[in-house]
């Protein structure tokens, strides 16, 4: 099962990136945990610079926008 | 010229409605129509161009480019990275972070966080076509002094003391000339993947901003068409001294898009309310707000917060107070 964190001071953009990985994962049938962190150190320890961010199974795969479907897709069949 | 067509299709428009042009209804919806049309118009080409030269920008070589420059240059550099570079304001929090985990100073990083809201391609082509050259050109000059001398005070005043216990320490325990990894090379994007970017990019604003401008000119439209000609004058077109650091007390703590808030300022300053004023509360509006300070207080103790806030309503109750009697040369 794949741990997603999906990195965001909570605005309107981090919730749909959340909404939108957990719909299309619930579409692949692919078991996810997705939690949302909005704690600053965080995104430190990431090297995040830019919201809302996604790591998947503690590897940084996108920061700085809502993901594309087909990079969400990618991200839950294995890269 | 060009720009005369959308007040055309807002003759045609309100004719069409069988309004009279000079009715407050029909002065005000002929105002809205008008304005809305013009700006969306130019949004979608100046967003789409300038996203297209921009797609290579990551905050990461921002933060490369800036770490272990020399002070004053860093500010200026900052804050004009602040201007070119678009961000939302919640990535805030990680872009403050990533630049003081990287040694750069306190100043540099508030350079550039108070100048990128303020400065940004949609607020220039907004002020460009609906106020003229010499106000945008007044109100770019602003913004970066705001950036550069609010950067130089914190620096001064060693206000890395007053972040967040966490955020001091990273900030000391980065070599002030090493920048975090190497600095990251900028990808080479063929103009297929500009395109897509750009039209990402569009979609993105315009998503975030077409309400504002609906809500701008609609305000704008409203007072144009319903406030009676010198009721402003009248009553607060005197530019008392102290309405100048009232409205940007006001103005900090609210939250507004410079794309809202421009279409406003061009009406209140038509129908007379000093320009110096105008510019101090919107300026003040765009440039922080109430939600903003809550997520910086995640890294910042009060006393920053409250240096901030104090800095903020002097420098432009100042540039108010500046323009008031420079009104001639901007309008």
């Amino acid at each position: 099962m794949k741990t997603i964190k999906v990195l965001g001071s909570g605005c309107a953009k981090c919730a749909k990136t959340a909404e939108t990985i957990t719909r299309v994962a619930a579409e692949l049938g692919v078991e996810v945990m997705l939690l949302k962190a909005t704690d600053p150190q965080l995104f430190m320890q990431y090297g995040v610079m830019s919201t809302p961010a996604v790591v998947v199974d503690e590897v940084l795969v996108h920061s700085g926008s809502i993901p594309h479907r087909s990079e969400i897709e990618r991200w839950l069949t294995g890269q | 010229m060009i720009l005369g067509w959308f007040g055309r299709l807002a003759d045609v428009a309100v004719d069409g409605l069988g309004l009279d042009k000079a009715s407050p209804l029909g002065g005000a919806l002929h105002f809205f129509i008008e304005d809305t049309s013009k700006i969306f118009v130019l949004l979608v080409v100046m967003i789409y161009l300038i996203a297209l030269v921009r797609a290579s920008l990551r905050v990461e070589r921002v933060r490369d480019f800036l770490a272990g420059r020399s002070r004053w240059l860093g500010y200026g550099l900052g804050s004009l990275s602040g201007a070119v570079t678009p961000f939302c304001s919640c990535s805030s929090i990680p872009l403050f972070l990533g630049f003081t985990s990287a040694g750069i100073p306190i100043g540099t990083t508030m350079a550039f966080l108070l100048t990128s809201p303020l400065i940004n391609e949609v607020a220039i082509v907004l002020l460009g076509s609906l106020l003229g050259w010499k106000f945008t050109l007044a109100y770019l000059v602003i913004g970066m002094a705001v950036g550069v001398l609010g950067g130089l005070l914190l620096d001064s005043l060693h206000a890395e003391r007053w972040l967040q216990p966490f955020a001091r320490k990273a900030f000391e325990r980065a070599a002030p000339s090493s920048a975090v990894g190497a600095a990251t090379a900028a990808p080479r994007l063929s103009l297929a993947a500009r395109h897509h970017f750009a039209i990402d990019e569009l979609q993105d604003i315009l998503g975030r901003v077409w309400q504002w401008v609906f809500i701008g000119v609609g305000l704008g439209a409203a007072l144009h068409g319903f406030v009676p000609e010198g009721w402003i004058e009248q009553h607060l077109g005197a530019g008392q001294w102290w309405t100048v650091p009232v409205a940007v007390a006001i103005g900090i703590p609210l939250y507004s898009n410079a794309t809202g808030v421009i279409p406003v300022m061009e009406s209140l300053i038509t129908h007379g309310l000093p320009v110096g004023t105008t510019l101090a509360f919107c300026m003040s509006t765009v440039a922080a707000s109430f939600p903003e300070f809550i997520l910086l207080k995640q890294v910042m103790q009060w006393r920053l917060l409250v240096l901030l806030f104090g800095m903020l309503l002097v420098a432009f109750t100042l540039v108010g107070w500046l323009f008031n009697l420079l009104a001639f040369w901007v309008l």
